[in-house]
Protein backbone atom coordinates (compact mmCIF):
# COMPACT_ATOMS: atom_id res chain seq x y z
CA UNK A 1 0.00 0.00 0.00
CA UNK A 2 1.36 3.40 -0.91
CA UNK A 3 1.97 5.97 1.76
CA UNK A 4 -1.24 7.80 2.42
CA UNK A 5 -3.52 4.92 1.59
CA UNK A 6 -5.61 4.07 4.59
CA UNK A 7 -6.84 7.61 4.77
CA UNK A 8 -10.58 7.92 5.00
CA UNK A 9 -12.40 10.96 3.68
CA UNK A 10 -16.03 10.52 4.57
CA UNK A 11 -17.59 13.45 2.82
CA UNK A 12 -16.99 16.68 0.99
CA UNK A 13 -14.18 18.59 -0.59
CA UNK A 14 -13.45 20.54 2.58
CA UNK A 15 -12.78 17.37 4.53
CA UNK A 16 -10.46 16.11 1.81
CA UNK A 17 -8.55 19.38 1.97
CA UNK A 18 -8.32 19.08 5.75
CA UNK A 19 -7.04 15.51 5.47
CA UNK A 20 -4.47 16.45 2.86
CA UNK A 21 -3.22 19.29 5.04
CA UNK A 22 -3.18 17.16 8.16
CA UNK A 23 -1.18 14.45 6.34
CA UNK A 24 1.37 16.91 5.03
CA UNK A 25 1.79 18.46 8.47
CA UNK A 26 2.06 15.04 10.08
CA UNK A 27 4.86 14.04 7.70
CA UNK A 28 6.71 17.30 8.39
CA UNK A 29 6.20 17.10 12.14
CA UNK A 30 7.35 13.50 12.38
CA UNK A 31 10.51 14.17 10.41
CA UNK A 32 11.23 17.31 12.45
CA UNK A 33 10.90 15.47 15.76
CA UNK A 34 12.98 12.47 14.68
CA UNK A 35 15.67 14.61 13.06
CA UNK A 36 15.95 16.98 16.01
CA UNK A 37 15.62 14.59 18.92
CA UNK A 38 17.31 11.43 17.70
CA UNK A 39 19.31 12.66 14.74
CA UNK A 40 17.75 10.49 12.05
CA UNK A 41 15.47 11.47 9.20
CA UNK A 42 12.06 9.89 9.00
CA UNK A 43 10.06 9.61 5.79
CA UNK A 44 6.71 8.17 4.80
CA UNK A 45 6.93 4.51 3.86
CA UNK A 46 4.70 2.10 2.11
CA UNK A 47 2.53 0.01 4.35
CA UNK A 48 4.78 -1.80 6.77
CA UNK A 49 2.72 -3.88 9.15
CA UNK A 50 4.10 -3.58 12.66
CA UNK A 51 3.30 -7.31 12.85
CA UNK A 52 5.44 -8.34 15.79
CA UNK A 53 4.46 -10.22 18.89
CA UNK A 54 5.20 -7.35 21.23
CA UNK A 55 4.13 -3.86 20.23
CA UNK A 56 3.87 -0.49 21.93
CA UNK A 57 1.36 2.30 21.42
CA UNK A 58 1.53 5.85 22.77
CA UNK A 59 -1.69 7.84 22.76
CA UNK A 60 -2.12 11.62 22.96
CA UNK A 61 -5.66 12.91 23.39
CA UNK A 62 -6.74 15.95 21.38
CA UNK A 63 -9.44 18.36 22.55
CA UNK A 64 -10.75 21.81 21.75
CA UNK A 65 -10.58 22.89 18.11
CA UNK A 66 -10.77 19.21 17.25
CA UNK A 67 -11.26 16.12 19.33
CA UNK A 68 -9.70 12.74 18.92
CA UNK A 69 -6.34 11.12 19.38
CA UNK A 70 -2.92 10.71 17.86
CA UNK A 71 -1.35 7.28 18.29
CA UNK A 72 2.24 6.24 17.64
CA UNK A 73 2.27 2.46 17.17
CA UNK A 74 5.49 0.53 16.75
CA UNK A 75 7.21 -2.79 17.18
CA UNK A 76 9.23 -3.31 20.32
CA UNK A 77 12.40 -3.25 18.21
CA UNK A 78 11.62 0.18 16.75
CA UNK A 79 10.55 1.48 20.15
CA UNK A 80 13.80 0.32 21.75
CA UNK A 81 15.81 1.96 18.97
CA UNK A 82 13.98 5.25 19.56
CA UNK A 83 14.72 5.05 23.29
CA UNK A 84 18.37 4.18 22.67
CA UNK A 85 18.79 7.10 20.28
CA UNK A 86 17.14 9.49 22.72
CA UNK A 87 19.04 8.45 25.83
CA UNK A 88 22.22 6.70 24.71
CA UNK A 89 21.17 3.71 26.83
CA UNK A 90 20.54 0.36 25.17
CA UNK A 91 17.32 -1.07 26.63
CA UNK A 92 17.06 -4.77 27.32
CA UNK A 93 13.35 -4.84 26.54
CA UNK A 94 10.23 -2.72 26.58
CA UNK A 95 10.77 -1.20 30.00
CA UNK A 96 9.82 2.10 31.65
CA UNK A 97 12.53 3.95 29.73
CA UNK A 98 11.18 2.74 26.37
CA UNK A 99 7.58 3.55 27.28
CA UNK A 100 8.63 7.01 28.46
CA UNK A 101 10.66 7.66 25.29
CA UNK A 102 7.89 6.59 22.91
CA UNK A 103 5.33 8.61 24.87
CA UNK A 104 7.50 11.71 24.62
CA UNK A 105 8.11 11.23 20.90
CA UNK A 106 4.36 10.92 20.35
CA UNK A 107 3.78 14.02 22.46
CA UNK A 108 6.32 16.00 20.44
CA UNK A 109 4.90 14.82 17.11
CA UNK A 110 1.43 15.89 18.23
CA UNK A 111 2.74 19.28 19.34
CA UNK A 112 4.75 19.84 16.17
CA UNK A 113 1.80 18.71 14.06
CA UNK A 114 -0.73 21.08 15.60
CA UNK A 115 1.86 23.86 15.69
CA UNK A 116 1.80 23.92 11.89
CA UNK A 117 -1.89 24.78 11.75
CA UNK A 118 -2.91 28.32 12.74
CA UNK A 119 -6.31 27.08 13.87
CA UNK A 120 -4.93 24.33 16.05
CA UNK A 121 -1.77 25.90 17.45
CA UNK A 122 -3.62 27.48 20.35
CA UNK A 123 -7.08 26.01 19.89
CA UNK A 124 -6.21 22.33 20.23
CA UNK A 125 -5.17 20.98 23.60
CA UNK A 126 -2.99 17.92 24.12
CA UNK A 127 -3.22 15.40 26.92
CA UNK A 128 -0.21 13.87 28.58
CA UNK A 129 0.77 10.59 26.88
CA UNK A 130 -0.72 7.23 27.75
CA UNK A 131 1.41 4.26 26.72
CA UNK A 132 0.31 0.67 26.26
CA UNK A 133 2.59 -2.26 25.48
CA UNK A 134 2.13 -5.98 25.20
CA UNK A 135 1.45 -8.86 22.91
CA UNK A 136 -2.29 -8.76 22.50
CA UNK A 137 -4.30 -5.59 22.92
CA UNK A 138 -6.70 -3.45 20.96
CA UNK A 139 -7.10 0.30 21.15
CA UNK A 140 -10.63 1.60 20.69
CA UNK A 141 -11.52 5.20 20.06
CA UNK A 142 -14.74 6.99 19.46
CA UNK A 143 -15.85 6.70 15.84
CA UNK A 144 -13.97 9.51 14.10
CA UNK A 145 -14.97 11.02 10.76
CA UNK A 146 -11.33 11.67 9.95
CA UNK A 147 -8.82 8.85 10.23
CA UNK A 148 -5.31 9.22 8.86
CA UNK A 149 -2.92 6.31 8.99
CA UNK A 150 0.69 6.97 8.00
CA UNK A 151 3.61 4.59 7.95
CA UNK A 152 7.12 5.94 8.46
CA UNK A 153 10.63 4.60 8.14
CA UNK A 154 13.71 5.63 10.11
CA UNK A 155 16.94 3.75 9.56
CA UNK A 156 15.69 0.26 8.62
CA UNK A 157 12.73 0.32 11.00
CA UNK A 158 9.14 1.36 10.57
CA UNK A 159 6.28 2.55 12.73
CA UNK A 160 2.81 3.94 12.24
CA UNK A 161 0.98 7.08 13.30
CA UNK A 162 -2.81 7.13 13.40
CA UNK A 163 -4.68 10.41 13.70
CA UNK A 164 -8.37 9.96 14.46
CA UNK A 165 -10.36 13.13 14.92
CA UNK A 166 -13.52 15.05 14.51
CA UNK A 167 -13.84 18.72 13.65
CA UNK A 168 -16.40 20.72 15.63
CA UNK A 169 -19.70 21.53 13.96
CA UNK B 1 28.65 30.51 35.43
CA UNK B 2 30.57 27.65 37.03
CA UNK B 3 29.50 25.10 39.58
CA UNK B 4 25.78 25.45 38.97
CA UNK B 5 22.90 23.61 40.58
CA UNK B 6 19.96 23.18 38.23
CA UNK B 7 16.45 21.90 38.90
CA UNK B 8 14.82 20.06 35.99
CA UNK B 9 11.08 19.44 36.33
CA UNK B 10 9.45 17.05 33.86
CA UNK B 11 7.22 14.03 34.30
CA UNK B 12 9.35 12.22 31.71
CA UNK B 13 12.66 10.89 33.03
CA UNK B 14 13.87 10.63 29.43
CA UNK B 15 13.22 14.33 28.84
CA UNK B 16 14.95 15.23 32.11
CA UNK B 17 18.06 13.42 30.87
CA UNK B 18 17.84 15.08 27.46
CA UNK B 19 17.50 18.52 29.03
CA UNK B 20 20.49 17.84 31.30
CA UNK B 21 22.55 16.72 28.32
CA UNK B 22 21.51 19.80 26.33
CA UNK B 23 22.49 22.10 29.20
CA UNK B 24 25.91 20.46 29.45
CA UNK B 25 26.31 20.69 25.66
CA UNK B 26 25.41 24.37 25.96
CA UNK B 27 28.53 24.76 28.09
CA UNK B 28 26.97 24.95 31.54
CA UNK B 29 29.16 23.62 34.32
CA UNK B 30 26.59 21.63 36.30
CA UNK B 31 27.83 20.38 39.63
CA UNK B 32 24.41 19.23 40.79
CA UNK B 33 21.26 18.30 38.92
CA UNK B 34 18.03 18.02 40.88
CA UNK B 35 15.24 16.14 39.13
CA UNK B 36 11.52 16.42 39.85
CA UNK B 37 8.69 14.52 38.20
CA UNK B 38 6.01 17.14 38.89
CA UNK B 39 5.57 20.71 40.01
CA UNK B 40 4.87 19.48 43.52
CA UNK B 41 8.17 17.60 43.64
CA UNK B 42 9.84 20.69 42.20
CA UNK B 43 8.54 22.82 45.07
CA UNK B 44 9.80 20.26 47.57
CA UNK B 45 13.24 20.35 45.95
CA UNK B 46 13.31 24.15 46.13
CA UNK B 47 12.42 23.93 49.81
CA UNK B 48 15.53 21.83 50.42
CA UNK B 49 18.18 23.37 48.17
CA UNK B 50 19.21 26.57 46.50
CA UNK B 51 19.46 26.40 42.73
CA UNK B 52 20.90 28.64 40.00
CA UNK B 53 18.51 27.67 37.20
CA UNK B 54 15.10 26.02 36.88
CA UNK B 55 13.99 24.29 33.68
CA UNK B 56 10.42 23.03 33.71
CA UNK B 57 7.97 21.29 31.44
CA UNK B 58 4.45 22.76 31.35
CA UNK B 59 2.15 19.84 30.61
CA UNK B 60 2.49 17.56 33.62
CA UNK B 61 0.02 15.64 35.76
CA UNK B 62 -0.34 16.39 39.46
CA UNK B 63 0.87 20.02 39.29
CA UNK B 64 1.60 21.49 35.88
CA UNK B 65 4.44 23.83 35.08
CA UNK B 66 2.41 27.02 35.15
CA UNK B 67 1.01 26.28 38.60
CA UNK B 68 4.54 25.37 39.69
CA UNK B 69 5.69 28.79 38.47
CA UNK B 70 2.88 30.60 40.27
CA UNK B 71 3.67 28.74 43.49
CA UNK B 72 7.34 29.69 43.20
CA UNK B 73 6.31 33.33 42.89
CA UNK B 74 3.72 33.31 45.65
CA UNK B 75 5.93 31.44 48.11
CA UNK B 76 8.97 33.56 47.29
CA UNK B 77 10.99 30.47 46.42
CA UNK B 78 14.00 30.86 44.17
CA UNK B 79 13.88 34.65 43.96
CA UNK B 80 16.10 35.90 41.16
CA UNK B 81 16.58 32.41 39.79
CA UNK B 82 15.90 32.20 36.04
CA UNK B 83 13.10 29.85 35.03
CA UNK B 84 12.89 28.43 31.52
CA UNK B 85 9.83 26.54 30.34
CA UNK B 86 10.17 23.67 27.86
CA UNK B 87 7.01 22.44 26.21
CA UNK B 88 5.40 21.12 23.06
CA UNK B 89 2.99 24.06 23.12
CA UNK B 90 4.17 26.81 20.79
CA UNK B 91 1.16 29.12 20.58
CA UNK B 92 1.75 32.76 21.45
CA UNK B 93 -0.84 32.57 24.23
CA UNK B 94 1.10 29.79 25.88
CA UNK B 95 4.31 31.81 25.68
CA UNK B 96 2.60 34.90 27.10
CA UNK B 97 1.01 32.84 29.87
CA UNK B 98 4.35 31.34 30.86
CA UNK B 99 6.10 34.72 30.84
CA UNK B 100 3.26 36.28 32.84
CA UNK B 101 3.56 33.49 35.41
CA UNK B 102 7.22 34.36 35.93
CA UNK B 103 9.22 32.45 33.32
CA UNK B 104 12.17 34.25 31.76
CA UNK B 105 12.55 31.93 28.79
CA UNK B 106 10.61 29.49 26.66
CA UNK B 107 11.85 26.58 24.53
CA UNK B 108 9.63 24.54 22.26
CA UNK B 109 10.08 20.78 21.97
CA UNK B 110 11.65 19.36 19.88
CA UNK B 111 14.76 21.44 20.53
CA UNK B 112 18.42 21.39 19.61
CA UNK B 113 21.31 22.02 22.02
CA UNK B 114 21.95 25.26 20.10
CA UNK B 115 18.43 26.46 20.87
CA UNK B 116 18.94 25.67 24.54
CA UNK B 117 22.21 27.60 24.51
CA UNK B 118 20.58 30.62 22.83
CA UNK B 119 17.70 30.74 25.28
CA UNK B 120 19.43 29.85 28.54
CA UNK B 121 22.89 31.43 28.51
CA UNK B 122 21.69 35.06 28.26
CA UNK B 123 19.65 34.52 31.43
CA UNK B 124 22.65 33.50 33.49
CA UNK B 125 24.65 36.68 33.18
CA UNK B 126 28.40 36.94 32.66
CA UNK B 127 30.51 33.85 33.33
Amino acid sequence: MAAGKGTTAVSGTDKKVEISRFEKHLDQATDEVFSTMIGVSCAPAGESPVGEAETISAVIGLAGALSGSLVLHSSSVAAMRIAERMTGIEPGGVDALVRDAVGEMCNMVAGAWKGRDPLLISGCLLSTPTVVSGTSYLLFSQRAPIRIERHYRFEELTFMIILSCELPG
Amino acid sequence: MSGMTVLIVDDSSVMRKIVERALRQAGLDLTKVLEAGSGREGLEALGRERVNLIVSDINMPSMDGLEFLRQIQSQGLAQGVPVVMITTESGEEHVREALAAGAQGYIRKPFTPDQVRERVLPLLGPA
